[in-house]
């Protein structure tokens, strides 16, 4: 596949690199249908960490697979980088995804065949690009598996896993990485160590990060925390502790 | 993305292996049968080619007929003197061979009284003159060559299968009663180490002349030229020398033509071996097409992953395509050298149903290569075309959902009609192939074929909708005597109907075309005994050992004569030449033959018999159909040794209907007198027997003792007559089992594969039914009975299928007077075959599953 760039370089903008407007997502039909988003409008600017956060059912996963391409909505645009992503066919997703997105799984879904500096270089692979070494060595040297490369997932802890993924959505430079629950299949050191790696990578590199979670300690390193609620975003607000969001879940829950 | 494939098909070793048998088996039966043919072929190769080494040109008798009895007309003994003294020729020599078609035999007999060659393989006489060994085509191993009356030559593998040496004594048959031989000497063709089920009998001359009753003729004679004499310039200078009955041609013409000769015969075996091949392949493929399908539903996480990293359709479509071609290829290696061996086995085969055929070093040729690993692998990844698509069809989204399934493609919804369609157009295809008149041979071969495996596809695809009844019925026993492990294993088979069914359609398949061959086969028998019986009043009937072949009139002549004997007819027989084509001459004692044989009449009564004169001929009713000919009318025929006489139609005989396939009496039938005015050395192929008292021990007793100085002559009582002729047709069923029996174990590696699936991928709840209480031995249970299920599906499938196909058969060849008759204790073989296929299949997968550990189980992600 050749790869023009999905954004046309004229139509870049200094807006916002996530934009989602008046987003509706239905699942079903008739009686049985389930309304998971209703009218989410929001905007994710370069280079910070943004928390979804919300009760199970609350649509916050929907959103993130919406705002990731992986979804479509019943109505509302998604842009990301200026392009109208909710209008792309699967090809133009493909790039985008190669350029554009990173993802890190609450499961991890490293390929078992392969080990761990393999699993780090594939997007690199499939996209036909070439590694640029210094920047390989760089995250490599992040996520702290220097010793590790040659282990196949299965010889590896859940938190190691996990770090290859992350090196993984790095390797790319992508605009955007969208982490989903990444420390819900975690032990709490592990966890930890997780939370400390994304916090870096967004310090360090810049790395634009949309992270769905339902774990206050987790939400306590963003940047920006987004609550939503029967599908809908009901608070927004800056950088909290544990504690404040904690606080802020049980108004929702008892709302 | 090629690393990415690799990497994966080998950390999934076992299901790649598995994959791959399913090809491995198809492939190496290709390879076998070039094997196995080019080594006979070069067998014969190197026997014509080491006959005619030194001979320049060769003398023979003119082939007026194909494959007579009689054998090629002759060359007259004086000619010899007159080539010898051509200025061209430097030596020539006179033989007796058996080689250049001649269908004389003389046969060596065993030490049961039994000719020694085998399944019709002929029994080759020779005389050859030993002072001149350029003409010899034969290499002496031990002893020396035959001199004299009573010394005799026999070839090596003979000598080493009956364990005879030089010095021991050997009876002898030709065209006469018994006579015993002293061993000389032992001798093979070149290098060809045996020559299947042949044997060899080496005399001089005179002694082979005698034996053969060709008293002052030869076969052939060979001579070389003069140094300078071109071959050709030989041959035109032979020519005015030979009488009409004889050409002349140069030793290398003789030789290819020789080799064209058994390249037909060749190509028949091949091509009949290779269309098991592809059944196999063709059975491979649904096998290949089934294990990527579950393994792709499997991985569905992992190209969903792959595809949220950036890659996009084509880029999972060419990566299941890739991993079809690896495994094609690997697949199709196996199996090429795989065939070395089963070229080893097949011949093994033949040999056991005593079809033996001459051996040689074996030959591994480069089309064999070629072609083996190109089919293989383009079967592999032809079949693996529908699951890459459905590979592309994984969302993205499916990496975070838990449980994702491959979603079905946007045609699924037609399928239901489109496997309805298919089935229709399939049986259009076969009825139209079967009944259509005037269609060509390779148009209905393609019709039969095709249709044949569009059904097989089309049911398969039905099939899914079918699965869900047959469970109720068949997974009955299941339940009834396995409790609870029996009604999961019951439920687990019809989970996924479209897996269970494409499953059992593999071996369905299988099992369809043996159901098919038994069935006909059953049909063949019943027919072909009532045309029989119909046929033959006598109480006895003497035939050849091999009850097919002619056998010397000698033999029968003194019958009458017997102790007991009311009536013993004898029906002289050979073929000749009639407008143009190959045909039966019969020879018939008018007097006796109406006693022994009713005919039924269709023009004439039995005392046309009598009438029939110097030339008068009966034929039969589609003969005088096909030929226009009505009574008085006049025919040439041409015999094997050139003569050309001139018969008038007496009467029209009219045999029951199946005579068309299984013809007992020439189309053709004169007196015996008029036989044997224009045949030379007529053999009988039949003679019938009356007894004043009917069958007993002691009169059978009694004929087989006045027949004792003819080993080649078989006496046995009408009932067992039929018994034996109508059993003729089993020997082929039971190749034909066996080589169907490589598509049944193909079919049965796709039912392993299902279940090592099936297992891994419900390692988790095969956890928790550990966890709450089922043992080992219930779970092993369970898994065995799902598949003796599956098994039974492909049963329930496959035996009706085949007897449609079967009665569609029959119902074509109704004008041969085939009869449809269901062998009912085959299909309850074929259905307890089924069960243990299922059981077998069962065995890893059930111990896997067995072994699981509880708590990891429980665990698995």
């Amino acid at each position: 596949m050749t790869d023009s760039p999905p954004v046309p370089d004229g139509q870049r903008r200094d807006g916002p690199l996530v934009s989602g407007q008046d987003l509706h997502r239905r699942f079903g039909e008739g009686e049985s249908a389930v309304d998971a988003l209703r009218g989410v409008s929001l905007d994710i600017a370069s280079g910070g960490l943004t928390a979804v956060m919300g009760p199970s059912g609350s649509g916050k996963s929907t959103l993130m697979h919406i705002l990731a391409g992986l979804d479509r909505p019943t109505s509302g645009r998604v842009f990301i980088d200026g392009a109208e992503i909710t209008a792309m066919d699967d090809n133009h997703l493909t790039r985008l995804r190669r350029t554009h997105i990173g993802f890190i799984f609450q499961f991890f879904n490293l390929l078992p065949m392969l080990n761990a500096r393999e699993n780090i270089l594939i997007p690199l692979e499939i996209a036909g690009d070439k590694p640029d070494q210094a920047w390989v060595d760089e995250v490599v040297g992040k996520v702290g598996l220097q010793d590790r490369l040659t282990h196949r997932p299965s010889e590896l802890s859940g938190g190691q896993q996990q770090r290859v993924a992350i090196a993984r959505a790095l390797v790319s430079r992508p605009k955007v990485i969208f982490a989903d629950e990444p420390t819900g299949n975690l032990d709490s050191a592990s966890s930890r160590d997780i939370l400390d790696l994304l916090r870096d990578s967004v310090d360090s590199f810049g790395q634009t990060t949309v992270m769905v979670t339902h774990d206050p300690s987790a939400a306590a390193i963003a940047d920006r925390i987004l609550f939503l609620a029967d599908g809908q975003i009901v608070r927004d607000q800056g950088r909290s502790d544990a504690s404040t969001i904690v606080a802020a879940m049980a108004e929702l829950g008892a709302a | 993305m090629r690393r990415i494939v690799l990497k994966g098909l080998a950390f999934r070793k076992t299901r790649a292996v598995l994959t791959a048998l399913a090809v491995v088996l198809g492939v190496a039966m290709v390879s076998g049968t070039y094997v196995l043919t080019d080594t006979i072929k070069s067998a014969f190769d190197q026997i014509f080619q080491g006959s005619y080494k030194n001979t320049s040109a060769v003398i023979s008798g003119r082939e007026f007929v194909s494959e007579s009895a009689s054998g090629n007309a002759t060359v007259p003994e004086p000619l010899l003197a007159k080539v010898r003294k051509l200025p061209g020729v430097a030596a020539a020599t006179g033989q007796i061979t058996g080689v250049a078609g001649a269908g004389d035999q003389v046969q060596l007999i065993g030490k049961d009284g039994k000719p020694l060659s085998k399944g019709g393989a002929p029994s080759l006489g020779f005389g050859i003159d030993p002072s001149l060994p350029q003409f010899n085509p034969l290499r002496l191993t031990a002893g020396t060559w035959a001199i004299g009356p009573g010394q005799v030559v026999i070839d090596k593998g003979t000598a080493g299968n009956e364990g005879f040496k030089v010095g021991d004594t050997v009876p002898v048959a030709a065209d006469g009663p018994r006579e015993s031989f002293r061993i000389v000497g032992i001798a093979k063709y070149g290098n060809v180490d045996s020559l299947g089920g042949a044997t060899l009998a080496v005399f001089d001359i005179p002694t082979a002349q005698r034996l053969l009753r060709k008293e002052g003729r030869f076969d052939s004679i060979s001579m070389s030229a003069k140094p300078g004499v071109s071959d050709q310039q030989l041959v035109r200078e032979v020519r005015p020398l030979l009488p009409p009955s004889a050409k002349v041609s140069t030793g290398a013409a003789e030789a290819n033509k020789a080799s064209d000769d058994t390249q037909k015969f060749i190509n028949f075996i091949q091509y009949f071996l290779l269309a098991f091949a592809v059944i196999a392949l063709f059975v491979g493929s649904f096998v290949i097409f089934n294990t990527l399908s579950i393994t792709i539903a499997q991985r569905a996480r992992e190209f969903a992953t792959m595809r949220m990293i950036g890659a996009s359709r084509r880029q999972v479509l060419r990566s299941v395509l890739l991993e079809g071609f690896v495994i094609g290829l690997l697949a199709s290696v196996t199996g090429l050298f795989l065939g070395l061996g089963l070229a080893k086995l097949l011949n093994a085969i033949f040999k056991a149903l005593s079809l033996d055929l001459p051996q040689a070093g074996t030959v591994f040729a480069t089309r064999t290569v070629v072609v083996s690993l190109l089919i293989g692998t383009i079967i592999t990844v032809a079949s693996s075309i529908v699951p890459a698509i459905r590979a592309t069809r994984v969302p993205p989204i499916a990496a975070v959902r838990e449980g994702s399934q491959v979603p079905p493609t946007r045609l699924s919804p037609y399928s239901g009609g489109f496997a309805l369609l298919l089935v229709l157009a399939s049986v259009v295809a076969l009825v139209i192939g079967s009944f259509a008149n005037g269609l060509s041979t390779a148009l209905t071969l393609l019709l039969l074929g095709v249709g044949c495996l569009a059904l097989f596809v089309g049911v398969a695809l039905v099939a899914k909708r079918l699965v869900p009844p047959i469970v109720e019925v068949v997974g009955q026993p299941a339940e009834r005597l396995g409790g609870a492990p029996g009604r999961l294993a019951r439920d687990n088979a019809v989970r996924n109907p479209a897996r269970t069914a494409s499953t059992a359609a593999a071996l369905m398949i299988g099992l369809a075309l043996v159901t098919l061959v038994a069935t006909l086969g059953a049909g063949l028998r019943s027919s072909d005994r009532n045309a029989l019986e119909q046929q033959v009043r006598a109480d006895y009937v003497v035939t050849s050992d091999n009850g097919f072949t002619q056998f010397p009139a000698a033999a029968v002549k003194e019958l009458p004569a017997a102790p007991g004997v009311g009536v013993a007819s004898a029906v002289f027989d050979d073929n000749a030449k009639a407008f143009g084509k190959s045909i039966r001459v019969d020879g018939v004692d008018p007097a006796t033959i109406a006693r022994t044989y009713n005919f039924q009449w269709s023009q004439g009564s039995d005392a046309t018999l009598a009438a029939l004169g110097p030339n008068g001929a009966i034929i039969k009713q589609d003969y005088a159909n096909d030929r226009h000919l009505k009574v008085g009318d006049t025919f040439q025929v041409t015999t094997p040794s050139g003569r050309r006489p001139t018969f008038v139609v007496r009467g029209i005989s009219k045999p029951p209907v199946f005579d068309k396939i299984d013809p007992l009496l020439g189309k053709v039938i004169v007196s015996q007198d008029t036989f044997s005015r224009f045949f030379e050395r007529p053999k009988v192929l039949l003679a019938f027997i009356t007894l004043d008292r009917g069958v007993s021990p002691q009169a059978t007793a009694r004929l087989k003792q006045a027949l004792a100085r003819f080993p080649d002559a078989k006496v046995q009582s009408k009932a067992d007559w039929v018994d034996e002729r109508v059993g003729g047709v089993n020997q082929l069923l039971n190749l034909l089992y066996v080589l169907l029996a490589l598509s049944v174990i193909v079919s049965l590696f796709g039912m392993v594969n299902t279940l090592v699936l099936a297992v891994f991928e419900r390692t988790r709840e095969l956890g928790m039914l550990r966890a709450v209480g089922m043992t080992r031995r219930q779970v092993r249970r369970m898994i065995r009975q799902e598949s003796v299920i599956t098994a039974l599906i492909g049963a329930a499938l496959g035996l009706p299928l085949g007897l449609f196909l079967a009665a569609l058969v029959t119902q074509a060849l109704q004008d041969q007077g085939l009869g449809f008759s269901v062998p009912v204790g085959s299909l309850v073989a074929f259905t307890v075959v089924a069960v243990i296929a299922g059981l077998l299949a069962a065995i890893l997968p059930a111990r896997r599953a067995s072994r699981l550990d509880v708590l990891q189980a429980l665990q698995y992600e």
